[in-house]
């Protein structure tokens, strides 16, 4: 059986007296989708902080395409092949949507140590920011100023920056947040036709999105993953409804 | 170079480091807490020592002065607060750095104005213009020495309240985590206020007791103020115990620096070269120690805030 | 139209400078010729400022150190029988470029509150060394014995040549200036201003960038230095000072930071006004620091952005 394309073992990580995340262990198969789900508090934020590269672990590693990432930092990684989307919506605000997609590009296509001739002429940059963006749906708002953009618009520019770093894993932090229920439509769809060519770690709050994407769920509580499998396996399994109770109900 | 002088500039050196703790403390929880760059900062400590020379003047009594002068250096920057600074919370730090730059200006021309651009002329109180004996052979200043002991006493003061009582534990919170403070309900406003008027005092008697030992010119705040920020960041930001190691550390760095290097050096290089390097480098010596904590711990030795 | 009202005014302003000496002849007044030459040399200095400050969001209060390191770059070898501009200049570029590479290394390692500390603290700690170095005149400073030498053809002793080869810098270094903004460069410096968490989510490691844009401000800014140098034919470390990097500083603000253009009208304003206030009052500064806290509050976007079509570049 080939490596786990992302392995996480005994990770750890606390503030002060707060156990965020108490010794998680991961395996995520090339191609597949697992969905990372838990109640609130859970410490999802913060393995996803761990396994982008944003926050150090206390313990424990992270072995990512058959090498060991642990503490390398985040542009490090995004150059390995992992991508990341983020919660709360990151973007460059004050840019046209085309700009943020063109900028992801040009993180990979080579060094900017050029001063000379504009980014926006380069056609290697841009051409394929603009198929990204149409790939996402946002094609015909490619000039627009992307802090003008809809909510919605905003999560799959997001998800179209991530994209366009040609990203072997997809880490999502909670790609349906704030949206209505026909824009969580658009992105699942979105979503689902990523599923196989990028490996995805999906972390979510909407049950109807996980159980439309994932092909295994691991269920996140208190820091630990106290339950792991197909999706179906999840939805009957006491313990994660006991940890539900009182939050979200599984649908 | 006699241990017995090198025991006297040690005691000179923890006399600057509890100078620059009375500013520090106040700056670096204005930092923590409030997140205000307050350049002028400094200006207090000026004011703290104009204040104190011109009651000292009217008065001949280095009492009335001190009881003018802390009050009333108080007041100021309560004035200052809600003039200017209250508008500044909000704001990024460009434009907070901007207009304390506007108001260090400002500050610096207006004691010019009332008192000219000359150093002021000022006096040691005649009750401790003596020297006390520390040590067989070694006498020290009386008034350099209770400065040490009031900025002791300071420091142990500030330990109680920021350990002891429910303001310290708000103050320490509040340097930890600003939002969270404010988040649970606290009166912000009054916290902030109470905060800046601490830094304020303490500056003015930081200012006030200056006043005799350094001299006493516009500008005389960001000279000082300057090294305040090394303290600080070697310190950590929003820490009080950072402030004082960090001035202790920086005072006495920069105090042995200046008596000692000089000669250290010119048995090295010989003494017309160390007579510009020895001065030159000691001048450098506590940013080079900054540098020096920068790139081994860039959130300093103590840092308050998290994440 | 924004960008065509834009360029309008660029051209009107660069066109009115470059007519300063030949107005200045014709109403017998050489002391302009000096006042916008004066003028032009911060201008520079606020723009190299600007890239970084305005462009790359890093409030960098020790800006006026690079302007003394390249200042003395010129006078020191002078102080030698070194005269040749080529020389000197280069020095200067060279020697603030990597006094900023050094110290933009430790300062950028933080940011925020401690960033503006930190780059304030070091560029005072080089005023100290200039004032304790007494070979190279202490606090009292230095004369320049002779100005830059470039050759027969381009004498800087001829006021009006001087004045022409500032202009000609400072539009070439606008030119370049444009150019980097622009480039691949620029657009990461100013999209790690907009948002530098993301910035390495997508893979670029900033710091690199960051550090050599301040590295290339510093170099500008020394060569806005030496050519200080030449014009007051007289230096001393109070160039270094932390007051000289505020009042850069506020001449980009003023100006309209991030336009490039911007901190030239600062450089403008700010310097004329210095000189009518002063004409008036000795104690001038008293009117300019409540001035600023005023400008702060209330017009954010400086001159630059009252302009019709004003605003950000780019």
């Amino acid at each position: 059986m080939a490596e786990p394309l992302l392995s996480v073992r005994g990770l750890r990580k606390r503030f002060g007296g707060l156990v965020a995340t108490d010794g998680v262990d991961l395996d995520v198969a090339e191609g597949e989708t697992l969905a990372v789900i838990g109640p609130n508090g859970a410490g999802k934020t913060t393995l996803i902080g761990q396994l982008s590269g944003v926050l150090r672990p206390d313990a424990g590693t992270i072995r990512f395409a058959g090498a060991e990432v642990t503490t390398l930092s985040a542009a490090a990684r995004s150059h390995r092949g992992l991508a990341r989307s983020f919660q709360i919506t990151s973007i460059f605000r004050d840019f046209s949507a085309l700009d943020n997609v063109a900028l992801a590009v040009q993180a990979h296509a080579g060094h900017s140590f050029r001063f000379w001739r504009a980014a926006r002429a380069e056609a290697t940059l841009r051409e394929p920011a603009r198929a990204i963006l149409a790939q996402v749906g946002l094609g015909p708002r490619a000039d627009v100023i992307a802090g003008t953009l809809a909510h919605g618009e905003q999560r799959q520019l997001e998800i179209a920056m991530a994209l366009a770093t040609r990203p072997r894993l997809l880490l999502l932090d909670e790609p349906v947040a704030g949206m209505g229920p026909d824009e969580s439509q658009r992105m699942v769809q979105l979503l689902r036709a990523l599923r196989g060519r990028h490996t995805m770690v999906l972390v979510e709050h909407d049950m109807d999105v996980v159980f439309a994407l994932a092909d295994r769920i691991s269920v996140l509580v208190y820091g630990r993953v106290i339950a792991s499998g197909a999706p179906d396996a999840i939805r009957t399994n006491a313990e994660v409804r006991r940890a539900y109770l009182g939050e979200e109900v599984p649908a | 170079m006699s241990p017995l002088l090198v025991v006297e500039q040690c005691l000179n050196g923890l006399q600057f480091g509890v100078m620059l703790f009375l500013m520090a403390a106040g700056l670096t929880l204005v930092f923590g807490i409030m997140n205000l760059v307050n350049l002028a900062h400094g200006s207090l400590y000026m004011v703290g020592a104009y204040l104190a020379t011109a009651a000292l003047g009217w008065t001949g009594s280095f009492v009335a002065a001190v009881v003018f002068a802390l009050p009333a250096t108080l007041l100021v920057g309560m004035l200052v607060e809600v003039i200017a600074l209250r508008s500044l919370y909000e704001r990024d730090h460009l434009d907070q750095v901007l207009a304390t730059f506007g108001l260090i200006l400002f500050f610096n021309e207006a004691v010019a104005i009332v008192w000219g651009r000359a150093a002021l002329f000022t006096t040691v109180p005649p009750a401790l213009a003596g020297h006390i004996q520390i040590l067989p052979g070694l006498r020290y200043p009386a008034y350099r020495a209770v400065i040490i002991l009031v900025g002791l006493a300071i420091a142990v003061l500030l330990y109680v309240v920021v350990s002891h009582t429910r303001l310290g534990m708000l103050i320490r919170a509040g340097a930890s985590n600003r939002t969270m403070v404010a988040a649970l309900g606290v009166n912000i406003r009054l916290l902030y206020t109470v905060v800046f008027g601490f830094g304020a005092a303490l500056a003015g008697l930081g200012g006030l007791m200056a006043g005799p030992i350094y001299t006493v010119l516009p500008g005389m705040g960001e000279e000082i103020l300057i090294q305040v920020f090394v303290v600080i960041v070697i310190g950590g930001i929003g820490s009080i115990r950072g402030a004082l190691v960090g001035a202790v550390v920086v005072g006495m760095v920069d105090t042995l620096g200046r008596a000692f290097l000089k000669p250290m050096l010119s048995t090295v290089l010989g003494p017309s070269a160390a007579d510009n390097a020895g001065p030159a480098l000691a001048s450098m010596l506590i940013y080079l120690l900054m540098a020096a904590v920068l790139y081994f711990r860039p959130q300093g030795l103590f840092p308050a805030a998290r994440g | 139209m924004d960008s065509r009202a834009r360029a309008l005014t660029l051209v009107a302003g660069l066109a009115i400078l470059a007519l300063v000496p030949v107005i200045a002849a014709l109403a017998h007044q050489p002391f302009y010729v000096d006042l916008f030459r004066r003028i032009m040399i911060f201008a520079i200095a606020a723009v190299s400022l600007d890239l970084i400050l305005g462009f790359g969001g890093m409030v960098s209060f020790g800006h006026a150190a690079y302007l003394g390191i390249g200042a003395y770059a010129v006078a020191i070898p002078a102080f030698y029988g070194i005269h040749s501009g080529l020389v000197q200049w280069t020095l200067a570029v060279a020697l603030s470029g990597l006094a900023a590479l050094v110290i933009g290394a430790v300062s950028l390692r933080t940011s925020g509150v401690s960033f503006i500390m930190i780059t304030l603290a070091f560029a005072q700690m080089l005023y100290y060394l200039g004032i304790s170095i007494n070979a190279w005149g202490a606090d009292d400073g230095m004369r320049l014995a002779r100005r830059s030498q470039f050759g027969p053809v381009v004498d800087l002793a001829n006021p009006d040549v001087f004045y022409y080869v500032v202009l000609g810098l400072l539009v070439a270094l606008l030119w370049l200036g444009h150019r980097l903004i622009h480039a691949r460069f620029g657009t990461v410096i100013r999209a790690a201003r907009s948002n530098e968490p993301r910035m390495q989510a997508i893979g670029f490691t900033t710091f690199r960038y960051k550090l050599a844009a301040f590295a290339i401000a510093g170099a500008v800014c020394g060569l806005a230095g030496a050519l200080l140098a030449n014009h007051t034919e007289y230096l001393t470390p109070s160039y270094m000072h932390w007051t000289r990097s505020g009042d850069i500083m506020v001449m980009v603000i003023l100006g309209g930071m991030g336009t490039l253009f911007g901190p030239v009208l600062g450089a403008v304003a700010f310097l004329l006004l210095e000189d009518i206030l002063s004409a008036w009052t000795v104690h001038w500064q008293i009117v300019l620091g409540p001035l600023l806290v005023l400008v702060v509050l209330y017009a954010r976007r400086g001159l630059y952005g009252l302009l019709p079509g004003g605003g950000r570049d780019g």
